[in-house]
C-alpha cells in the first residue's frame, strides 16, 4: 500500500509528499524530517525571499498607472476576481430563474404558449477566461500532435523522406507565433464561412497559430528518437517478418515513446506560451485577451490584475507540464530513467 | 553434392567514403543439417557480416546462399538470429518477447492456447519458467540471453544463427549456458551456425570449426572436423588428448596461420 501509494506520488510529481507518507508509515522519522526540510522547506524559503525582494523593488518604480503592484496589491486583486466570478454567477442564475418564473407564469395562463430561454450573455470572468485558454491550448496541441507523431514516424523510418521535411522543418521552425498570426487570420476568414459557426473565428485562428508553433518540436523529437532506435530491434522485426504497420505498433513507438513525450512537452509548453501572444492579437477571449483589455483600460488595478494573469499564466504552465511528465513515466517502458 | 545450407562463393562490398570496402572474398561453406558449425577468427574480420549474409539482413555483393534449394534473399524466421547484446524488445516481459515470435510466425496456424504453450515450452528449456513474467530490465545478463534464445528456438528455424551469444557473460554463466545449449542440441538436433571468440567454447560445442583469415576481403582459411563423441562432459574433456589436440590447432591458427594466404 505504502509503496504503491509513494509510486503514485512520483508518477503524478507530488514528491513533496513521499517523507511524509514515509513518516506516517514509521520509518526513520529524522531522516525523513530532513527529506522534508529540503524538498519543502528549501523552496519555500527561495519563495519567500522572492516575495520580499518583489516587494521592496515594486515600491520603487513609479509609472503612469501608479506604483508597480507589489505581492499585497497583487494578492488583493485575486479575491477581487474570484467575487467578480461569484457575482457573475450569481447573476446568471438570477437571470435563468426570471426566465423560468416568466415562462411558468405564461404556461398557466395559456398551456400552449411558446417559451423559450435565452442563454446569459454576460461579460466573461476571468476563471471563464481561464478555462476558454485551456480549452483553445488543448485542441491547438492536439491538433499538432496528430500531425507531428505520424510524420515524425515516417520521416524517422525513411531516411529520403528526412532530408526531404528537413529544410522545411529548419525554416520554419523559428518563425514567431506574431508572425504566422496575420497570415492563419487572413487563410480563416477566407475558408471558415458558415452562417452558424460551432466556434469563433477568433478561438480557430488562436488554437491554429498554437497548432502550427508546437508542431516542430515533436515533429522533431519523434523522428529523432525513430531513426535512433537499436538496429537489432528493428532486425528483429526484420526476422519476424512483420509488416510494415505492425514494425511501427509493436516495436517503432514503444521504443521511441520517451522521445516522443519530450517532444510533447516542449510542444505543450510552447503552445502555452504562443497561445498568449495569439489570443491577445486575435481577440480570443482566454487570458491572453484579459492581458490585453486590462492593459488598455488602464485603471490603477489594471496592473496588478495582469501580474495575476502573468502568475496564472506561469502556474497553468507548470501543471501542463508536471501532467505531461506524469503520461511520459506512465507510457515509458523503463520506469527507472531519470526524467525532469 | 547438394547440402542443406550452402554458402556460395559469398563476396560483399560496403560502400565507404574512399570507395567499396571489400570486407568478404570468396566466402564458401556448405552445411548439414542438424551441424554445429562454429566461426572463429580475430575481431573485425567479418564473421558477423557472414551471419547477416545468412540471416538475409545483408545481400551479398557476389554469389548468394542457398537454404534447402531455395535462394536467400530477405531475413525470415526460418533463420532466427539470437543477437550478442539479447536485443529483447525491453518494454515487453520475459513471456511476451517470445509470444510476439510465435504469434507473429505461427499466428495463423495455431489456436491460443497452442501458442501459449509453446511459448511456455520454449521458456523452459532455457530454465527460465521461474522468471517468465519478469521484464528484461529485471533479470541478469545471462537471463536475458536464455530468453534470446528461446524466442529464436520458437521459431522452429531450419537454421539457428547466433552471434557471440554468451560473449557478454561471466565465464560460470557462460559455462551453464553451454551446458544448455548442448542438451538443448541433442534433443532438438538443430542447424546452427556460432560466432564465438572463445576456443573452448567452440571445441566444446561444434562438429565443424571454420576459421576465419583477417579482413580485408577476408575469407575461411581452414575447417577442422570435431569428432569428439556426443554427449560431452565439459570435465571430462579436459584431459582427453583428442580435445587438447584440437584445442592447439585453433590456438595454433589464430596467433600463427590467421593472415590470409597469398595466392
Ligand atoms: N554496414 C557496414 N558498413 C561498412 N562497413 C562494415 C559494415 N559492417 C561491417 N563492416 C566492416 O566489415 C568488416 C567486418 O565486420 P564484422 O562486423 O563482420 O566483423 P566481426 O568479425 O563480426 O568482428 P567482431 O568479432 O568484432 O564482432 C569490418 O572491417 C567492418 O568495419
Ligand atoms: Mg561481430
Amino acid at each position: 500500500m505504502k509503496d504503491k501509494l509513494i509510486y503514485f506520488l512520483e508518477l503524478t510529481g507530488f514528491t513533496w509528499f513521499i517523507p511524509l507518507v514515509r513518516l506516517s508509515a514509521g520509518e526513520s522519522p529524522k531522516h525523513q524530517m530532513q527529506e522534508l526540510g529540503k524538498m519543502v522547506g528549501v523552496p519555500l524559503f527561495a519563495i519567500a525571499v522572492f516575495l520580499f525582494l518583489w516587494h521592496l523593488g515594486a515600491a520603487k518604480v513609479i509609472t503612469s498607472l501608479g506604483q508597480v503592484p507589489g505581492p499585497t496589491q497583487v494578492w488583493e486583486q485575486v479575491n477581487v476576481l474570484v467575487d467578480e466570478h461569484q457575482a457573475s454567477r450569481e447573476r446568471e442564475q438570477a437571470f435563468y430563474e426570471r426566465q423560468e418564473q416568466r415562462n411558468a407564469a405564461r404556461l398557466e395562463k395559456n398551456p400552449d404558449a411558446e417559451v423559450t430561454i435565452r442563454p446569459y450573455t454576460g461579460k466573461e470572468t476571468f476563471f471563464d477566461q481561464i478555462l476558454t485558454s485551456l480549452f483553445t491550448v488543448f485542441v491547438g496541441f492536439l491538433l499538432a500532435t496528430i500531425i507531428a507523431v505520424p510524420i515524425g514516424i515516417v520521416a524517422g523510418l525513411s531516411d529520403t523522406l528526412y532530408s526531404a521535411l528537413n529544410p522545411l522543418i529548419q525554416v520554419f521552425k523559428p518563425v514567431s507565433p506574431l508572425a504566422w498570426l496575420p497570415i492563419v487570420t487572413m487563410v480563416v476568414s477566407a475558408l471558415y464561412v458558415t452562417d452558424n459557426p460551432m466556434f469563433e473565428k477568433s478561438f480557430i485562428t488562436s488554437a491554429l497559430t498554437v497548432t502550427l508553433c508546437s508542431l516542430w518540436p515533436t515533429l522533431i523529437n519523434t523522428a529523432v528518437g525513430v531513426s535512433s532506435i537499436d538496429k537489432d530491434l528493428i532486425n528483429v522485426a526484420r526476422v519476424l517478418r512483420l509488416n510494415y504497420f505492425t514494425t511501427v505498433w509493436k516495436v517503432v513507438i514503444p521504443a521511441s515513446i520517451p522521445m516522443i513525450f519530450t517532444g510533447l512537452r516542449i510542444s505543450l509548453g510552447i503552445g502555452w506560451m504562443v497561445l498568449i501572444a495569439a489570443e491577445m492579437l486575435a481577440q480570443n477571449p482566454g487570458l491572453g485577451k484579459f492581458v490585453w483589455d486590462e492593459f488598455q483600460n488602464g485603471s490603477s488595478s489594471s496592473l496588478s490584475r495582469i501580474m495575476v494573469a502573468v502568475l496564472t499564466i506561469g502556474i497553468i504552465g507548470f501543471i501542463l507540464d508536471r501532467i505531461t511528465l506524469s503520461f511520459q513515466k506512465f507510457f515509458s517502458y523503463d520506469k527507472n530513467a531519470v526524467i525532469r | 553434392m547438394d547440402k542443406y545450407l550452402n554458402i556460395d562463393h559469398v563476396s560483399i562490398d560496403f560502400p565507404t567514403p574512399n570507395g567499396p570496402f571489400r570486407a568478404l572474398d570468396n566466402v564458401n561453406l556448405k552445411i548439414e543439417k542438424g551441424e554445429f558449425v562454429s566461426i572463429i577468427g580475430h575481431s573485425g574480420c567479418g564473421k558477423s557480416t557472414v551471419m547477416n549474409i545468412v540471416g538475409g539482413l545483408y545481400k551479398a555483393t557476389e554469389g548468394g546462399v542457398v537454404l534447402e534449394g531455395r535462394e536467400v534473399d530477405e531475413p525470415g524466421p526460418d533463420r532466427a538470429i539470437v543477437f550478442q547484446n539479447h536485443s529483447l524488445f525491453p518494454w515487453l516481459s520475459c513471456y511476451q518477447n517470445v509470444e510476439l515470435a510465435v504469434k507473429s510466425v505461427f499466428g495463423a496456424s495455431r489456436s491460443r492456447k497452442q501458442i501459449r504453450d509453446w511459448v511456455e515450452h520454449n521458456l523452459e528449456l532455457v530454465h527460465m519458467s521461474h522468471a517468465m513474467h519478469k521484464m528484461p530490465s529485471e533479470i541478469s545478463g545471462g537471463m536475458k540471453q536464455r530468453v534470446g534464445i528461446a524466442r529464436a528456438l520458437s521459431m522452429e528455424p531450419k537454421v539457428l544463427l547466433m552471434d557471440e551469444p554468451f560473449g557478454a557473460l561471466d565465464a560460470l554463466t557462460r559455462a551453464h549456458l553451454q551446458d544448455s545449449l548442448m542438451d538443448i542440441q541433442a534433443d532438438l538436433n538443430n542447424t546452427v551456425i556460432m560466432i564465438t571468440h572463445d576456443v573452448d567454447e567452440a571445441v566444446l560445442l561444434s562438429d565443424k570449426i571454420v576459421m576465419m583469415t583477417n579482413g580485408p576481403a577476408a575469407t575461411i582459411s581452414e575447417v577442422m572436423e570435431v569428432n569428439l563423441p556426443r554427449p560431452r562432459k565439459r570435465l571430462a574433456l579436459t584431459d582427453n588428448p583428442d580435445y587438447n589436440h584440437y584445442r592447439s590447432e585453433v590456438i595454433h591458427f589464430l596467433h600463427e596461420r590467421h593472415a590470409r594466404k597469398v595466392a
